[in-house]
């Protein structure tokens, strides 16, 4: 018997049972759009650590003071603070490291004429746009020799829009914690991160000009540096604590620093979220699966009401194989129609919740493609031992049957 | 003339192993069916006529004994090989018509050809309509079953029968289900078909539906205890016109 025939008999079976036929669909569209989602959320949520990542700069490494805490006492035995000298001995002496920059921060309202911006102002060396990846759209970067502790600041994109509407900041004044600080550059746009923070919303200045003029202080809280390349990370960490140790004459077993790397922190994060995002597939693939038992369950009971026909069939010159195929075609239709529809319900379900929740989904083509190949053999698999039971039927028997 | 036989049963035996009893269904019966011939299976229940029939229509396979078909020998063949005899050489009349529901009566004449790839669509097509003409109910094509009475019914399912041009009919027991005035209704359509040539074997266990065949096989007991032809076979239109007329109730 031809496909195509055999197609048109299956199809026409399935019309005749519409109810029965819309629930075994709807096993099969609810489990495939629940692996459709969640594949997407766990894509999704790759791809934004990725461009976290190239946004925060791949090699980044961070050095921060040890802190110790032991019953809300800060045991300072362990660690040690961080200064100028430090950054100095990591430029000249290390051999893995591209760039080094302090990091201090204040925090405050930057304000030019009737405009303000609640923007961090932070305090860092010329390294740091290399280090996270910032680029000069206009003007020019502050020098590290020249422009020591001078009033001056190079400002984001969402700064620009904030206090000069319209537009041309370079050489203009912005006035933060009453003092003055001149632009004299703009950086190239960077986007948000999904963490939620603004790369756009920064206002650098000088490191110096932070210690001496806004915070009267010369402990550094952070140092960023940026490893020479890729899979260099580890080498680097060693160094700078080598490095650092060795300037304090340190001997206890327990680090002064805390060092993370870049790195680290993405195989942190995705690892948890793939795991999250694994567990979640796994459900959902658990719901197809009970789809699938679902139609496995409507193909014996279908084929039980239909002894007789399979019987009649038989007597009038069917094979085996030709019952079998037709009992196969309607497993396959039930499951491959609830792919399509699952397909479409996932996609739609990912488009929304992307909207309403703003979270980072992507309905991978390979997603896609998979459920609808697993869709076809959940068909098969679940449709075989029915539609095997009903070619193997002795047509006497089922003709028999009432 | 000498004809070949278009079947040939030689020493049929079909046992059924019932838990530790075998029962004896058939105990070696042959006879000849040749082309053209209206032929009779009679017997009470437990005859072996069920059995006979069932392997005559190659659902079932004899424990010993010979069959021939058309010339070809059916009893080491497999299932598949005996669904295409049934396919090209069989056709089926049954007692309950077994015509599929919710399916026109054309598709149901269809059916069978359904099983065979050589026969096109609009081949199909065509032989149903044919096939349905024989039988006198081409204006109900598209009907459903459950909208045509059961003489109706039957004879959509002698359509079926004929529409792969078989080399024999077996009916079992085609009037069964049937009042005395459809049964002779449908005993003229076999007969007019036998007339057309149709070799046709009907298994009854009425009495008055063999005399309108040409010759009568008797089973008892699973042997054969008679085979008589018949001399003064009963013209069905002339029977169905003699009956009193029919009850207004009455269907058809």
């Amino acid at each position: 018997m031809n496909p195509l025939t055999l197609i048109k008999i299956a199809l026409k079976a399935l019309l005749r049972n519409r109810m029965r036929t819309f629930l075994s669909v709807l096993g099969i569209v609810i489990g495939v759009a629940a692996v459709i989602a969640m594949v997407a959320m766990g894509e999704g949520s790759r791809i934004s650590i990725k461009e976290q990542m190239t946004a925060m700069g791949s090699n980044a490494i961070i050095i921060m003071p040890n802190r110790d805490r032991r019953g809300g006492v800060q045991m300072e035995s362990n660690s040690e603070l961080l200064e100028e000298a430090d950054i100095i001995a990591i430029r000249e002496n290390a051999t893995y490291i591209d760039g080094v920059s302090p990091m201090m921060t204040v925090g405050g309202q930057a304000i030019v004429g009737n405009n303000n911006s609640p923007t961090t102002l932070s305090g860092i060396s010329a390294d740091y746009l290399k280090i996270r990846n910032y680029e000069i759209e206009d003007g020019v970067m502050f020098d590290d020799v020249t422009d020591r502790m001078s009033k001056v600041c190079v400002i984001g994109q969402t700064v620009v829009k904030n206090l000069f509407p319209e537009g041309d900041p370079i050489g203009k004044t912005i006035r933060y914690k009453n003092i003055p600080l001149k632009v004299i550059g703009t950086l190239k746009a960077k986007g948000s991160g999904d963490f939620g923070q603004d790369n756009d919303d920064v206002i650098f200045t000088p490191y110096q000009t932070v210690m001496r003029r806004f915070s009267a202080t010369t402990n550094i809280r952070q140092i960023f540096a940026n490893s020479i390349g890729e899979g260099y990370a580890e080498k680097a960490t060693e160094e700078i604590m080598n490095i650092l140790k060795e300037r304090r004459g340190w001997t206890k077993p327990v680090d002064p620093f805390r060092i993370f790397t870049q790195e680290e922190m993405i195989q942190t994060i995705t690892s948890t979220s793939d795991m999250i995002s694994l567990v979640l597939t796994i459900i959902a693939g658990i719901s197809l699966f009970v789809g699938g038992i679902g139609i496995m369950n409507i193909m014996y009971v279908s084929v039980t009401e239909r002894t007789k026909e399979i019987g009649l069939r038989m007597a009038i010159g069917a094979r085996g194989k030709d019952i079998m195929f037709q009992f196969l075609f309607e497993s396959v239709i039930i499951s491959l129609l609830g792919g399509i529809i699952g397909i479409a319900l996932g996609i739609a379900a990912s488009e929304i919740v992307k909207i309403a929740f703003n979270m980072p989904m992507s309905v991978s083509v390979t997603s896609v493609i998979v459920s609808f190949a697993v869709c076809f053999a959940t068909g098969v698999f679940f449709g075989w031992y029915p539609a095997r039971k009903a070619s193997r039927l002795d047509p006497i028997e089922a003709l028999r049957f009432e | 003339m000498i004809m070949n036989p278009i079947l040939s049963i030689q020493n049929i035996r079909r046992d059924f192993k019932m838990g530790d009893e075998t029962v004896h269904a058939l105990r070696g019966v042959s006879f000849d069916i040749y082309p053209g011939e209206f032929v009779t299976i009679m017997g009470t229940s437990g005859s072996g006529k069920s059995t006979m029939l069932n392997i005559l229509g190659c659902m079932d396979k004899p424990t010993s004994g010979e069959y021939i078909l058309d010339g070809q020998h059916t009893e080491k063949l497999k299932r598949d090989a005996l669904a295409k005899i049934r396919s090209k050489k069989l056709g089926f009349v049954f007692q309950s018509y077994n015509l599929l529901s919710r399916t026109t009566a054309i598709e149901n004449v269809e059916l069978p050809l359904l099983y065979n790839s050589s026969v096109s669509a609009a081949e199909r097509h065509r032989r149903a309509i044919e096939a349905l003409k024989m039988v006198g109910l081409e204006s109900r094509m598209n009907h459903l079953p459950n909208q045509l009475s059961g003489g109706q019914q039957q004879r959509v399912a002698i359509a079926r029968a004929l529409v792969n041009d078989p080399v024999i009919i077996l009916a079992d027991e085609a009037t069964g289900n049937l009042d005395t005035r459809t049964s002779y209704e449908i005993m003229m359509i076999f007969q007019e078909l036998n007339r057309q040539g149709k070799t046709i074997a009907f298994v009854t266990h009425e009495p008055d539906i063999a005399t309108f065949s040409g010759r009568t096989i008797t089973l008892r007991d699973g042997l054969l205890k008679k085979d008589v032809k018949n001399e003064n076979v009963q013209d069905a239109k002339a029977a169905f016109e003699a009956l009193p007329p029919p009850e207004t109730f009455e269907e058809e």
